[in-house]
Formats: structure tokens, sequence, C-alpha cells
């Protein structure tokens, strides 16, 4: 198997000049120090050691969060960057969908750029007459294509850009988050041109946000982060390793939230006039008498570790732990639950489950237990208090805790019922996923 | 470096698109569109003709018409100097080239220096249909050293353009300093008062140490006075020594190159 696109220990250090860098040339001849200054003084490691080859004819894909190096790397495969230390090697013409049409210039036709940037791309005058029918048809701009770049919209600039990079004909393709340009057609498009690629046994590099494209397109993957290759191979193992982590990042910001919410919420907001009745206007806040206080809310997992990620269908609980000042025997613990809109979910107490309140005294623990979270994925928050029968407010926490419900299915709503789908013999359906 | 002197053929189909590009993109939306290339020179033509003959007027009766022997200078200086200034700004405006495509950087400043050329061409249409009105033609033999003249300015130009380009884009306040240096420049050099003056032959050596006195000397030896060209010696001593300095400027672009990509 012959190697499209190999990088073995390839590093890249951008250097960050320091403030004083952007002094005059003056003051630097002055002080006879243009060498010194022209050397980085801070320097920021884009990729450190990174190593991966990307056999011919294949697709493969390349994901991390905003800033882990993908775009260094890609630029670097163009050949626009050059690594600091490391060798990069690619074989065949390539070409980059990077930014889109950025050799455009505004003032003149489209019809002129496409031919400038199909010069800049590689190609000869000539080659760019043969496909420049087919070019501008692939953008769906054949009426506009002599007016000036400037008046087109940035979706049509968009599309030009990338029939032209698209008609290069390379051997390498490099898609860097452009699918994201046209509209619901035209990415349909794009995604039939990279179809028609593959099967024209042409490398692809694709770097995207779009996890669900790498799993159906590619062949292998490589998950980057701070600049470091986390994981390759396998498309489903890398996007899986990824997303586990990116749930880590996101309990870690929820915690700190968590925390924050509940130390800025308004202590006393005058208790409203009927609690019930404000229960579907959504504002954060705490309130109530406190002879019984909230201490403690915590979520906490199946394995009963706290948490703030879970995935549809988990199990779920809800943690209190309450604090009463004098033992007290009028008392109901209430839960409510909230998606981002703020629409309730779902809302109960004890009392409405008519459990009749005996006694409570000291430090206790209530636990709310959700068997199965059947919510479709989102972030929720949710109420948590206790008071009298009578709505008598002892501690009332609105909205003060927030968790989020993963899922890999993009269903819509609000709730999603258990549910299976059957089909008589008549309807079949494939095993895998639709390459589309 | 010279794999990537060589490299800058391949992509004359480029560099002419480009110019193209310039040229069609300078005056588009303008009334008078291409006319402008005309026009500009015309306009400064009347203006230093009304000055130098009517308000200070020429006594030196070698130079007359006097308006006509400046225009001689002033065209190739034109060339010259919105050349630089134009390729010291080419990486900064180009920036998004340099980032996102694969592209000899080398191409913008020299495609700065060619259109502007192209703008030259233009006036000098103007100073012929001058020359023509002032029943002044040039020595038809001389005219042979005007494309000898044009290619060393053009050498000339470009190596000083890809220094200055290259230069910018690490200390933007060379565009203002070479502002400056411009206007100093065009007085220091014999454009607007002929170099046989007895104040210049003062100072001859300082004269003669600047590059572009050698050239405006040329031109209007060549475009605008009898007889046989004096000074194709010194044209043809700065012709060779444009070359090393091409080749030197080239190499500093050429080290700096992989940093402009991250400094634009």
């Amino acid at each position: 198997m012959t190697t499209a696109i190999e990088l073995s220990h390839v590093s890249k250090v951008y250097r960050r000049y320091s403030a004083k860098r952007f002094a005059t040339l003056k003051s630097a001849l002055l002080q006879r120090s243009i060498l010194r200054e022209l050397q980085p003084s801070e320097t920021f490691p884009a990729l450190t050691d990174v190593s991966f080859t990307v056999p011919k004819r294949s697709t493969y894909g390349g994901i991390g969060r905003n800033g882990s190096g993908k775009s260094t790397a890609h630029k670097l495969v163009v050949r626009i960057l050059k690594p600091t230390t490391g060798t990069v090697s690619v074989k065949g013409r390539v070409s980059a969908l990077i930014e889109l049409g950025a050799g455009f210039h505004p003032e003149i036709s489209g019809r002129e750029n496409v031919f400038i940037n199909g010069i800049m791309l590689g190609l000869s005058k000539r080659e760019i007459q043969q496909r420049f029918d087919e070019i501008v048809d692939f953008a769906e701009l054949r009426e506009f294509i002599d007016a000036p770049v400037k008046t087109y919209s940035s979706g049509m600039y968009m599309r030009l850009g990338f029939a032209v990079a698209i008609h290069v004909d390379p051997e390498v393709l490099l898609v860097d988050e452009v699918l994201a340009v046209g509209d619901e057609g035209f990415t349909h498009k794009c995604l039939d041109k990279f179809a028609e690629f593959r099967r024209r046994n042409k490398t692809i590099l694709l770097v995207t946000h779009s996890l669900n494209l790498v799993e159906r397109f590619c062949d292998e993957a490589l998950w980057l982060d701070e600049g470091r290759a986390m994981a390759h191979g396998d498309p489903l193992r890398v996007v899986g390793a990824y997303l586990t982590k990116v749930e880590e990042g996101e309990e870690r910001l929820l915690a700190s939230e968590k925390a924050k919410a509940v130390e800025d919420a308004a202590p006393v907001s005058e208790q409203p006039a009927d609690p019930t009745s404000n229960m579907f206007q959504a504002t954060e806040g705490r309130w109530g008498s406190r002879e019984i206080e909230i201490v403690d809310v915590a979520f906490v997992d199946q394995g009963g570790q706290p948490a703030f990620v879970f995935h549809s269908g988990d199990p779920m609980a809800i943690r209190i732990k309450v604090r009463a000042a004098q033992p007290n025997d009028d008392f109901v613990f209430g839960f409510g639950l909230f998606n981002a809109e703020g629409v309730c979910c779902y809302g109960t107490n004890t009392y409405l489950e008519e459990l009749t309140p005996e006694q409570l005294a000291g430090d206790a623990d209530v636990t709310f237990a959700i068997d199965s979270l059947d919510l479709v994925e989102g972030t929720y928050k949710i109420d948590v208090a206790v008071h009298k029968r009578d709505g008598y407010p002892y501690d009332y926490h609105r909205l003060l805790y927030t968790f989020r419900v993963k899922s890999r299915i993009r269903d819509v709503g609000i709730y999603r019922p258990r549910h299976r789908w059957s089909f008589s013999p008549g309807v079949r359906f494939k095993a895998g996923r639709d390459d589309r | 470096m010279l794999a990537n002197l060589a490299n800058l053929l391949r992509y004359r189909g480029l560099i002419s698109s480009l110019v193209a590009r310039e040229l069609k993109a300078r005056y588009r939306g303008s009334v008078f569109g291409f006319f402008w290339s005309f026009i500009n020179p015309l306009l400064l033509l009347l203006i230093y003709s009304f000055v130098f003959t009517t308000i200070i007027p020429n006594e030196e009766p070698k130079t007359k018409p006097y308006a006509l022997f400046m225009f001689c200078g002033i065209l190739p200086w034109t060339w010259f100097a919105s050349s630089l200034s134009d390729a010291a700004g080419s990486l900064i405006a180009g920036g998004n080239l340099i980032k996102k495509v694969l592209f000899p950087a080398e191409v913008l400043p020299i495609v700065s220096v060619l259109a502007n050329m192209v703008h030259f061409f233009l006036g000098l249409v103007i100073l012929i249909v001058f020359l023509v009105i002032y029943r002044h033609p040039p020595d038809a033999w001389d005219l042979f050293w005007f494309p000898v003249a044009v290619l060393v300015q053009l050498v000339f130009t470009c190596a000083l353009g890809l220094l200055l380009a290259a230069l910018s884009v690490h200390f933007r306040d060379v565009r203002d300093i070479l502002a400056n240096l411009l206007t100093l420049w065009f007085f220091a050099t014999p454009i607007i008062y002929p170099y046989f003056q007895a104040n210049v032959q003062k100072y001859r050596p300082l004269f003669n140490a600047n590059p572009f006195t050698h050239l405006a000397i040329s031109y209007q030896e060549i475009l605008f006075f009898y007889g046989p060209i004096g000074h194709w010696r010194w044209l043809l001593a700065l012709g060779a020594a444009s070359i090393p300095l091409f080749l030197a400027c080239y190499w500093v672009f050429d080290r700096w190159r992989d940093s402009f990509a991250e400094a634009v």
C-alpha cells in the first residue's frame, strides 16, 4: 500500500512576539537589536511530535477541539507552513478546501476570478477553459458569473470557491470544515462530489467538527488535542474516545458552573406571591425561611458517582442533603425539570404523590431516582425545594443545577418515549448507514 | 534559492494574469476607467508646464520645452516610486493568499512592479504625443537604448521591491518611512532640474552615488536631448550592479519566506 501523505514526528512551534516587537524599525536600528527582535520571545507549540500516514485512495478524518492543531496540520500538508521539526511528504497534486475563494478579488468578475484562482491552484489556462462550464454549473452561478465578486452573497462566494477548488482534480484533496458553507442542497452536492472522489480512488483528508461525517466517510481518523495525537485508527473508536474526553471537559465546566450558581443565587429574593403560578416562569434564584435548608444537591450516575453528563436512557439520581434546624412535621420535597428554553418538562413533589410527612430532624438525605433518563439531547436545569404543605417555602432552589444529556440519536422534542420500530416484510433497510 | 527563482518562471502565467487583474481592478467602477492611466500623467504634465513656464520660468535654453524635459524623468520616476510603495504593501495586502494558498510570495511584489510598468508605457504614449506637438523628435539611434534602460530599471526596481516587501511584513513602519524617503529621493535626483547645471556639478560625486540619477539622465538623453547618448557606461554599470543586488534581495526574501505565513 502506497502512502499519499506522511507526517513523521512533526512539530510546529508558532512564534509569538512580545508587544515590544511591534516597536519600530527605527528603534530596532538604534538599539542594534534587529536580529534579537526577530527572535521569538515566546513560543507556542501548535503540534508536538505528530506522526501519521494516509494511505493512497483512503479517506482520512481529523477531529479535535478548536485550537487543537487540526488546521496547522492541514497547512503543513499543503506546505503553506513548514514544520519546525520532522518531515512532511505528500505525493501528487494537492488541492485544499481551506479558505474558499481566498484569492478572489472583489472588484473583478466571477469569470476572471475563476481563471486566476484556478491558475493559483495549479491549473493551466486551457485546463480552466475546458472546465469552466462545469465549474459555473456546479456553483450554480451562471447568471452572475460576469458580475463583480463583491456583489456576491457569502454563500455564492463560497460556492464559487468550492467549485474551483474541487475542479482542480487533485490527487489529494484537503477539506477543512467547509461543508457548512452552502444551503442544504449544495451540501448534498458537495457530499456527492466527495463520494465521487472516493470512487475514483483519490485521497481525501477531512478536517471537521462533524463527527457524524467522520464516522460515515472516513476509513481512518486522527484525534488531535492540544497539538498531540491522542488516538488514530478506526473512526468509530477514535470518535468514541474523543466524545469521552469532551464529556469529561463538560463535567468539569458544569461542576464549576454549579458552584457559581449556588453562590450567586439571590439569597432571599421576595418570595413569589404564588409559587405554583410561577412554575413556568424560569428565573434562577433561591428563597425561603431556611427552617429546613437544602445544603447540597448532586447528580449521581449509576455507579453512585457525582456526574453532570448523562446519556439518554441512563439511570440518574438526584441526591439532596437537607438540614432541619428544629424537628419538623410539615414538609414537602419538590422536584422540577426544565430544558434549556425554560420549558418545564416535569414537576412533582412528595405531597402530590401522597406522602404524608411525619418527622424530619437534623441532617438527612433525600434521593430522587430516575430509572431511565428518557430525554432528548440537551442541557437541563432542575428545581429542588422543600416547603410546607400550604406552599410556605423553607428553601427553594430555582434552576440552580444544570446537567447535560447526550444522545447519539438526533431526535427532537423534550421527551423520548420508550419505543421501537417494526416493519412488515415489504420494508427493508440496509445493514449499515448510508454513505450520504 | 535558485530553484525557487527558476520556479518563478513557471509562474509567469500567474504573474501575467495577476498583472491583468491589478490593472482591471484599479479603475473598475470609475467613469473614465482605463483612461486614467493617460489622464494622470497628462494632468501632471500640465501642472509642471504651468509652474515651470509661467510661475518660475526656466532660463536654461538647452532644456526647452522644459515641461517635456521634466516629463522624461518624471514618468520613469513614477513607475519606480509607485512600484516600491505598492510592493512594500503587497505581502500585507495579499495576506489572504499567503496564509491560505500555497503561493510563491515573491509573485506579489513583482506583480506590483509590472503593473506599474504598464502604466509607465501608457504614460509614454502621452509623452510621444507631446513630443510630436512640440516638434521635438528624439534621435532614432538613441531609441535603441530605451529597452536597455527599461530593463535595467525593471531589475533594479524588482530588487528593491522584494526587499521592501519582506521588510514591511516584520516592520509595518517601512511604508511610512518609504513614503518620505521617496520624496527626498525625488528631489535628490536630476529630474526637475538638469544634471549639467552648475549647482549640481558641484556635488557631482553625491549625485553619481544615486542610482536613479543614471536612469533619469539616460531617459532624458534617449528621449529628449539630441546627439549621441553619453551616459551609456553608467547605465550598463547600473544594470550590471542590479543583478547581484537582485540576487541579494531575493536571498533575503527567500530566507524570510517561511515567516510570512505566520507574520502577515
